[in-house]
């Protein structure tokens, strides 16, 4: 099974043709992702490495069925086109491009929830199942086929975790790193509903950040919808309040959003937090072993 | 991006928004000039980006050009909040009625633009939404919906505002403000206090804004106020290098690819029993440059003693980032003991490549913690 990508994605990149575009494209063809098509407007006709290229997301439908996007297009040119994909009725939309405006994201974030389209990102390292379909830039060869849900905020943090979780044996059902903005497309909450219903999925991993109040919604989800359970990192103990920690979400604006917060609400609703990455694989492997 | 005061009234007039007219200074004689020009009496305000201006004393009045050169003396120079004032804004002294707040912020809980209106203006908002939570006026935005007149005449009514002359004006405001909320990409637009005068005008006496970064390349004016001499120097010479950089106040240099991965090693030092003394994330790759600009940036904070180099190879591989390590210390200076750990895509070689140069100071360590150990060590 595994969630949002798997050996049905047949996946259609818009932005191809450009160098990120073409590298992780094909990058997650030789994963086994069906890369079918690719999009660059005045470039239809063309491919890349065999893979057909549409100047539209429609035609790209109308060819190659295409049923999943991944937006790699540069950051003024990317509400575009995540519009296009959710018009030409392709979902899931994964979109990697950092740096998107923030206003832009919050009519996209109204949009794809009146169409009913999943869309992860922006600012985010994309959506792996691993041994089924790579939609994004993870690097899949760290990863193993397993039980272990994982959702993040964050891209090298979760190979990280990731990692440690490998070195312990244990593998992953879907990675999904739903991004570092203030808004996106996916909050902890869409995730863990999916993972929930997911019979690969046994049990969760939750990474969070400094920033908002999607980890505090997460922890009252666990407690009220979950049966399975979830083991959560927070990072950004350290971090100084009105200083943007890297992803443009990660900020702490006046008391709110912190860490310490995050892992109080976590902790009060029956979540274990890991105070390290190392902890935080530990105690997922204490789960699976119990 | 946060605006300074004066910045911040500019964008205000410009969206029709009533502010009081002033002059900018950044000299004493500057100020008595800018007083002269206004006639008649000012006030005088530290034009710093941090909370609590007044009761540090950096906002006085003066009846006087010559007064008005006296204050800004004191005030120029002052710390406030750890910030220098560089700048007075001497602005037209108002005659105060009653203080009101406004406020339009992006929430990222709803993911909806949030209106916020009390009659309790000039104080600590947080404080009224605690102690008197029915005094303020909050309403949403639907983004799809967009602004219309009713969601300021909602929150005019619901605030409480009786005066049928200052509803008028206020929910005019709220429009503007909005306007300004959306023409500038903003992340907050705050008026606080807005004031009626005795005179009953209603008119912004302070603002407080702050802009999406990631909106800047469309807005360049915008972009432009941002005053690079105003900011901590080194996180300037990171912003001139594009390096990710936040300053801390520790001896242990921190550097990690990726902003959580970097974060978590920030905790780490800590958790060790360290203290950390930057963020700085050397994002995706790890090519020579890179690693060479952020040693730049981390070595120019002279507390600094040791530095501790985590990188998780994904997309990069460690070999490149060993490389990237090596050369960079070729170009650069540096004494700081330097602890390294290395860990996923190719780890082995990218750390037999680093222990077969052996530069001297270069600890390689397995795990995260150990490294983060052995740099708390190196740094006591």
């Amino acid at each position: 099974m595994a969630i949002l990508v798997d050996r049905s994605t047949r996946l259609v990149v818009q932005g191809l043709t450009g160098s990120e575009g073409r590298f992780h494209g094909l990058r997650n063809r030789s994963h086994g992702t069906d890369v079918v098509a690719g999009v660059t407007p005045g470039k239809g006709g063309q491919d890349v490495d065999g893979i057909p290229v549409f100047d539209t997301v429609a035609a790209a439908v109308e060819e190659t069925e295409a049923n999943t996007a991944m937006v790699f297009v540069p950051a003024p040119f990317a509400a575009d086109a995540i519009y296009e994909a959710i018009d030409a009725g392709v979902g899931p939309i994964v979109c990697i491009t950092e740096g998107v405006p923030a206003h832009e994201m919050l009519h996209i974030h109204a949009y794809v929830h009146v169409r009913g389209v999943a869309m992860i990102g922006p600012n985010c390292p994309g959506v792996l199942s691993p041994g089924k379909a790579n939609v994004g830039i993870i690097p899949a060869e760290i990863f193993r086929e397993g039980s272990v849900g994982l959702v993040s905020r964050s891209g090298t943090l979760t190979y990280q975790i990731g990692h440690e979780l490998a070195q312990l044996g244990l593998g992953n059902s879907t990675i999904v790193g739903i991004g570092g903005d203030p808004v996106v497309g996916s909050s902890f909450v869409d995730v863990l509903a999916r993972f929930e219903s997911d019979p690969q999925t046994e049990q969760v991993v939750l990474i969070g950040e400094i920033g908002g109040e999607e980890e505090e919604k997460a922890a009252a989800f666990i407690e009220s919808e979950m049966t399975k359970p979830v083991v959560a990192y927070i990072a950004g103990f350290t971090a100084p309040p009105g200083k943007t920690m890297g992803h443009a979400g990660a900020i702490i604006s006046g008391s709110a959003g912190t860490a310490q917060a995050k892992k109080e609400a976590l902790e009060a609703r029956g979540v274990k937090v890991g105070t390290t990455p190392t902890e935080t694989a530990e105690l997922v492997a204490a789960l699976v072993r119990a | 991006m946060d605006l300074y005061e004066f910045q911040g009234k500019e964008l205000f007039r410009r969206f029709g928004i009533p502010v009081s007219e002033g002059r900018l200074a950044t000299t004493p004689e500057e100020a008595r000039q800018g007083a002269q020009e206004l006639d008649g009496p000012v006030v005088v305000k530290a034009q710093v980006l941090a909370g609590g201006r007044g009761k540090a004393g950096g906002i006085k009045l003066a009846a006087t050009p010559a007064e008005a050169e006296e204050r800004a003396r004191e005030i120029l120079g002052m710390d406030i909040r750890g910030l220098a004032v560089q700048k007075v804004w001497i602005e037209r002294a108002s005659e105060i009625e009653r203080e009101y707040y406004l406020s339009i912020s992006f929430d990222r809980g709803a993911k909806k633009t949030l209106l916020m209106f009390t009659t309790q203006g000039g104080i600590d908002i947080e404080e009224v939404a605690v102690s008197s939570p029915e005094a303020l006026a909050r309403l949403h935005v639907d983004p799809l919906e967009g602004y219309h007149a009713w969601h300021g005449r909602r929150l005019v009514y619901e605030a409480g505002l009786e005066d049928p002359g200052e509803q008028k004006q206020v929910v005019k405001i709220v429009g503007q403000l909005h306007a300004a909320f959306t023409g500038c990409e903003a992340m907050l637009c705050e008026i606080n206090p807005l004031i009626v005068t005795t005179e009953g005008e209603v008119r912004a006496l302070d603002s407080k804004f702050t802009v999406d970064d990631n909106a800047l390349f469309r807005l360049p004016e915008i972009a432009s106020m941002r005053d690079l001499a105003a900011a901590d120097p080194l996180e300037a010479l990171a912003r001139e290098k594009g390096v990710t950089y936040v300053k801390l106040d520790g001896e242990v240099g921190v550097l990690g690819n990726g902003a959580g991965l970097s974060m978590a090693t920030v905790d780490v030092v800590t958790f060790v029993g360290g203290r950390p003394a930057n963020f700085c994330d050397l994002g995706g790759g790890g090519d020579a440059q890179g690693v060479v600009d952020a040693l730049e940036v981390i070595t120019g904070d002279p507390q600094v003693r040791s530095i501790f180099f985590n990188i998780f190879g994904g997309i990069t591989r460690c070999d490149e980032v060993a490389r990237g390590i090596l050369q960079a210390l070729g170009q650069l200076e540096t004494r700081h003991p330097m602890v390294v750990r290395l860990d996923g895509t190719n780890a082995e070689e990218g750390r037999r490549i680093l222990r077969d140069a052996a530069p001297p100071n270069l600890y390689v360590e397995p795990t995260m913690l150990d490294a983060a150990r052995r740099a708390v060590e190196l740094a006591a």
